[in-house]
């Protein structure tokens, strides 16, 4: 169904498994939005698995809908072998400590009015994990770690911070419950590149510290090339394509990855910007267009694209797309 | 051909706009904000100069001051020339006869730089009317002709559809339509396409590029990206803390950086071409405070190949051998023997080889 298929999926030891996942918002009278329309993705323990698409096209909804903050219309989201759209809320509140969030402005998803270290104290305060002393000694920790003095955030509160530092915070916060996932919804759009960089080597440095399973979210193809192992492009509530981010980035096969690859600017005058094979903007999830939803936008659409919605299928090495007329060749499926 | 920076009254016939030794203080609480610290360049009728810097480097102030988009709050000094016109220190009611007609600005928020009130149409017409006098009949037929211009899908409709109907893309199409509405011979365009998706922003920057040609308007584009100046300017100003630290035509820049800076900021960029997990060069550290600037140089707190000299003493501003175009502030620029001597034990450090190309 529904333009993606689950013949990506793979078996293993997934952290996260989301299947057939359906998010649609009511608009009254005026129908609904489709915003995320039946996708399925798997992250392996230890991996980064990279969602990448235009605003609109249901990347930070996924987030959210796997957090269950936005209830899914219909689909499964298992985490560590249990569906959680299927749990009860106190139960939710307990699955949740093991999946946290970051987000795309560090200074507003801190509280203005409290001291920073209290923010990153408060998880610990709720859960009631250990004595007060172990408490502090974790929270001083997991400062140290992101690259921020205790002293300091002890006495500061997150204005007397930069965007990075906020964002350091924010990743402290993420971490002193031990989480096995980390959603990361655009966690660096909002910083200077020189302060990108910091953050996406301090996330891989704390990945492999504290053992972690990531979901990066957002729009830059470099930024989500360089930090994942695999990744997922989306387009208007759809997976398009899903590979291991060489692979991906190598041989792009569907020709909404390409359009995308070619649009990015390159810092090099030398090579000459031949003009962008695309127009116009994402159509509106209220009224997807028929078949495959980026038809209307696609230089290789025919016939058969406006009826019939493309399947994910495999062209090899782990490397799958939903389009009807993939850049590179499908294998035959044995 | 590019118009050296030192200015010795040689002006060519093309110089639309002179700026020397512009400085833009701000009075606050903690003391003096020097924003802008001295900043010279010039820039020819018909060309486009990218403005790149970090948040704080001062790249927006210095776009407002030209403007005379400041509050009242600014503590100005130094000359803007434009169209050999003193206009530092103009009254808001003298500039309101160079904005619109003579230069404008497209900002980096269309949804808030929109009157979300008013019919786009009417947004459009506005400065047609303020400006050039025109009539509602003429007003509406050249409101209309600027959406075809800045290619606008089904132009008569948008007329009289409000902000919110229209998308992002749209709306920044809008804001340039605006900014381009009373012919500027000067065009700012703030971080413009930030805001905007990737395949989008790419749509934009032609756009500007293509009207530039049209209209042998200059354009100043200021933006944090090295990514959209490098295809899109005939010349990049490299700013940080509120000076100018490398000037060149944009070809010779990026293939003979002189800055440390203007190189570490290539090279914390993520590369498209780069393996995945590649170890990303960063800067450590923030930029300086305005308020009590370093005494030496103002990177050399930040910067890995800096010396006892850099911390004492402010590099000036001097041309490269190859060209009277290029300019650089530094003591041991890139490709000295100094400098050489530190990448090759940092590249080595951090396991990345020739990371500099």
């Amino acid at each position: 169904m529904a333009g993606t298929g689950n013949a990506h999926l793979r078996d293993g030891d997934a952290v996260l498994r989301v299947e057939d996942l359906v998010v649609e918002f009511p608009l009254g009278r005026k129908g609904t939005v489709s915003a995320v329309a039946g996708i399925s993705f798997d992250v392996l323990r230890g991996e980064t698995l990279g969602i990448v698409g235009e605003s609109g096209c249901g990347k930070s909804t996924t987030g959210r809908a796997i957090m269950q903050i936005e209830t899914p219309r219909s689909g499964s989201v298992v985490f560590e072998g249990t569906d959680l759209t299927t749990l009860s809320f106190g139960d939710l509140r307990e699955a949740r400590t093991k999946i946290q969030m970051i987000f795309q402005d560090p200074i507003s998803s801190l509280n203005p009015r409290r001291k920073v270290r209290d923010s990153v104290m408060e998880p610990l305060d709720i859960w009631e994990r250990g004595t007060e002393a172990e408490r502090d000694a974790v929270v001083d920790a997991v400062l140290e770690n992101v690259g921020i003095d205790p002293d300091r955030a002890a006495e500061s509160r997150p204005h007397q911070f930069s965007g990075g530092q906020c964002q350091r915070i924010s990743i402290a916060r993420a971490l002193v419950l031990d989480p096995t996932l980390i959603i990361c919804d655009e966690p660096v759009s909002a910083l200077d590149v020189s302060v990108q960089a910091q953050v996406l080597n301090l996330l891989e440095d704390l990945k492999a510290e504290y053992g972690l399973t990531l979901l990066f979210i957002a729009h830059d193809l470099a930024v989500v090339k360089n930090i994942s192992d695999r990744v997922a492009v989306m387009y208007l509530g759809k997976l398009c394509e899903v590979a291991s981010s060489d692979d991906l980035y190598g041989r792009p096969a569907h020709p909404y990855t390409n359009v995308l690859l070619e649009s990015i600017p390159v810092p090099d005058p030398e090579i000459v910007v031949v003009g962008t094979s695309i127009t116009g903007e994402p159509p509106s999830p209220v009224n997807p267009p028929s078949g495959c939803r980026f038809h209307p936008r696609c230089p290789a659409a025919d016939e058969i694209c406006t009826t019939t919605e493309p399947i994910m299928r495999p062209i090899g090495d782990g490397h799958f797309v939903a389009c009807h007329h993939p850049l590179v060749t499908p294998v035959s499926v044995s | 051909m590019n118009v050296p920076i030192q200015t010795e009254g040689r002006v060519s016939d093309g110089t639309l706009l002179e700026v020397t030794d512009l400085k833009t203080h701000f009075r606050t609480e903690r003391g003096l904000v020097r924003a802008v610290d001295g900043v010279t360049f010039s820039l020819e009728r018909g060309k486009s100069l990218g403005v790149v810097g970090e948040s704080g480097s001062g790249k927006t102030v210095l776009s407002r001051t030209i403007m005379g988009l400041l509050p009242s709050t600014a503590v100005l000094d130094g000359s803007v020339k434009f169209a050999g016109q003193e206009t530092l220190g103009m009254s808001p009611k003298q500039m309101r006869h160079l904005w619109g007609r003579e230069m404008s600005m497209v900002f980096q928020n269309p949804m808030v730089s929109l009157n979300p009130l008013m019919k786009v149409g009417k947004q459009i017409m506005e400065p047609l009317d303020i400006h050039l006098g025109m009539d509602k009949r003429n007003a509406r037929e050249t409101a209309l002709t600027l959406l075809r211009d800045v290619r606008i899908p089904e132009p008569e409709k948008r007329l009289d559809q409000f902000p919110h109907e229209l998308s992002g893309g749209m709306r920044q199409r809008v804001m340039i339509a605006i900014a381009l509405a009373c012919g500027p011979t000067l065009l700012f365009a703030d971080e413009p396409t930030t805001a905007l998706d990737v395949t989008v922003q790419a749509q934009i920057l032609e756009l500007i590029g293509e009207q530039r040609r049209d209209r042998n308007m200059s354009v100043i584009l200021v933006t944090h990206d090295l990514g959209v100046v490098a295809g899109h300017t005939d010349e990049i100003a490299v700013m940080y803390g509120g000076r100018l630290v490398e000037k060149a035509p944009t070809k010779q820049l990026f293939a003979n950086m002189k800055m440390p800076y203007t190189m570490s900021l290539m090279r914390s960029i993520p590369k498209i071409e780069d393996p995945s997990h590649t170890r990303l060069l960063t800067i450590p550290g923030r930029p300086p405070d305005l308020v009590n600037p370093p005494k030496g140089c103002g990177f050399a707190p930040r910067c890995a190949y800096a010396r006892t000299k850099c911390l004492e003493e402010r590099p000036p501003l001097v041309p490269t051998v190859e060209s009277d175009d290029h300019v650089y502030a530094c003591w041991y620029p890139v490709g000295s023997p100094e400098f050489e001597e530190r990448d090759v034990e940092i590249l080595s450090r951090v396991g990345v080889a020739g990371a500099a190309s």
